[in-house]
């Protein structure tokens, strides 16, 4: 099962390239245990752009979509055999070390229709 | 005509053995419990007209087993693999060829997923009282004092995060158990104290339940030394419900309990547990309450009470859980001990922690001693207090008879 793990830093956390090697040794362990899906850090929510349907028009707006999602800082893509392997996994992000909050949310599994 | 054993209790006792067999066998909680449930109500049809069966819960699993394979079979929206799963087991013979070991696996992997720390608190009592208990929702509804549909929507919901985000059906791996145990054990302790809600009447079924779920878990793990502590201290404090309300239904206080109510075999059984407990260790806090209550439950009256052994205990248990009402309990113990006014300086300590201001029975505590200092208009003052913070009925009328009796003793003289 994949699990997105939405990391929601600490007040007065700012990723910087410092950060980068704890990241990467991370992202390293988590490949070799073979649950590393993806992962990436969000630039600040004044960057956001979000788009919507009206009618027949695109129209974009100008920051997140969602209160909750201005405190996102960044994500983990894992997929691990169970919550438990999620967690396992999730508590060694190293925002973690540093007062963040990280949400694990399933994805949802579709099957994929064989193809004709 | 013999009268049967009771079907209702076998039923109750075969209950979470089935819908863990039941659920490794389709892989989804649900579904297992809506089986066992059919199953079960077809026991309580069939069993009176063919008598009950030799061995009651190989036929509950096994007829629950039939009817999951039906249902899957009906609804087509399942994956085959499921149907597959049931179809496999149900040719490799009947439940009974299945070890006992793997029984005690199904068992305790049900109750570590309803325990899982992923749910709730107050899901993980519903969950437990639902999937290893057997208690209709109706039921459990009327114990968290919510109504029905909201408390089927509550498991329904926790029953989807299951699925959903992937909990575990399993026993947590032996590095882990240790971590998870605790949070088994505490739900089966909030299901003993619902039974002991102040507002409302002792439900006796609960902890008789709650006492039944620690039992077995200590079958399922006899080594663990805190499950035979919970187990013990639950007896120890079960044997005092006799006496724990007068004739009347009002609350008597430990100190003033008739203490040839309370119920010896319990008692027995309880310290007992508690001995071997200690000496196999490690300690836990559940030990610890167990030796506070065995202190209580061996001594022929209040005043025969080893109260430094059990101030000394809730020191200990201060070292495990430290809490501000653990420490109203130790200077209560203190004052037996050595006198009201050393008991008096650790209450006023704690007057003004945050998480005892809505908490009434630290003024009435401090009122106790109060009056046994002979200050009975700062007393009745602490008395006051405690009644403007809303206590339960049954303690409000505890209250205002110990406001009247101290008026009463105060004009006297004059």
């Amino acid at each position: 099962m994949q699990y997105l793990c939405l990391v929601y830093p600490g007040a007065d956390f700012t990723p910087q390239q410092a950060d980068v090697p704890s990241y990467l040794s991370v992202r390293d362990a988590m490949t070799k245990a073979g649950v590393y899906v993806g992962s990436g850090a969000l630039q600040p929510a004044e960057s956001a752009t979000t788009i919507h349907r009206r009618g027949g028009d695109i129209v974009l707006t100008d920051g997140p979509f969602a209160e909750m999602a201005e405190h996102v800082g960044g994500y983990f893509v894992l997929d691990c055999a169970d919550l438990d392997e999620a967690v396992k996994w999730a508590v060694t992000i190293p925002a973690m070390a540093r007062d963040a909050s990280v949400e694990i949310r399933p994805l949802v599994e579709f099957t994929v229709p064989p193809e004709a | 005509m013999t009268t049967g054993p009771d079907l209702e209790v076998i039923v109750r006792t075969e209950w979470w053995r089935a819908v863990a067999v039941v659920t490794r066998l389709v892989g989804d909680l649900q579904f297992a419990e809506d089986a066992v449930q059919e199953a079960c109500a077809a026991a309580l049809i069939q069993w009176p007209a063919t008598g009950v069966p030799a061995n009651p819960g190989n036929w509950l699993i096994t007829t629950a087993r039939h009817k999951a394979t039906d249902r899957l079979r009906r609804e087509s929206r399942r994956l085959d693999k499921e149907v597959e799963s049931v179809r496999d087991f149900s040719e490799t013979g009947p439940p009974s060829s299945t070890s006992a070991d793997e029984f005690r696996d199904d068992q305790l992997s049900l109750i570590f997923t309803c325990c899982h720390p992923a749910f709730d608190p107050a899901v993980r009592i519903a969950l437990t009282l639902r999937a290893v208990c057997g208690l209709t929702t109706e039921e459990i509804a009327a114990v968290f004092l919510v109504p029905e549909p909201t408390m089927a929507q509550r498991l329904v919901r926790a029953k989807h995060k299951i699925v959903q985000s992937g909990i575990p059906l399993r026993v947590p791996p032996a590095d882990a158990l240790a971590e998870r145990l605790p949070a088994v054990l505490r739900v089966i302790y909030l299901v003993f104290t619902q039974g002991h809600r102040p507002q409302a009447p002792i439900r006796s079924d609960l902890c008789a339940e709650a006492i039944r779920l620690a039992r077995v878990l200590l079958e399922l793990l006899p080594g663990e030394a805190e499950v035979s502590g919970l187990l013990a201290l639950l007896l120890l404090t079960d044997s005092r419900r006799p006496a724990r309300v007068d004739a009347a239904g009002d609350l008597v206080l430990l100190t003033e309990q008739d203490r040839t109510q309370w119920v010896k075999t319990q008692i027995e059984e309880g310290t007992a547990l508690l001995e071997t407990s200690l000496r196999a260790g490690p300690i836990g806090s559940y030990q610890l309450q167990a030796a506070i209550a065995a202190c209580h439950s061996t001594a022929a009256t209040s005043e025969a009470t080893d109260w430094s052994e059990v101030a000394a205990l809730y020191g200990e248990l201060m070292r495990y859980e430290p809490s501000p009402v653990i420490e109203a309990n130790r200077a209560i113990a203190v004052a037996m001990a050595e006198g009201p006014s050393a008991g008096l300086v650790i209450l006023d300590s704690l007057a003004h922690h945050p998480q005892l201001s809505r908490w009434p029975q630290l003024e009435i505590a401090r009122a106790d001693l109060l009056t046994r200092l002979g200050r009975t208009s700062d007393a009745i003052t602490a008395y006051r207090r405690a009644l403007e913070l809303e206590p339960p009925t049954a303690e409000r009328l505890f209250i205002t008879k110990k406001i009247r009796d101290l008026r009463g003793n105060d004009t006297s003289p004059h």
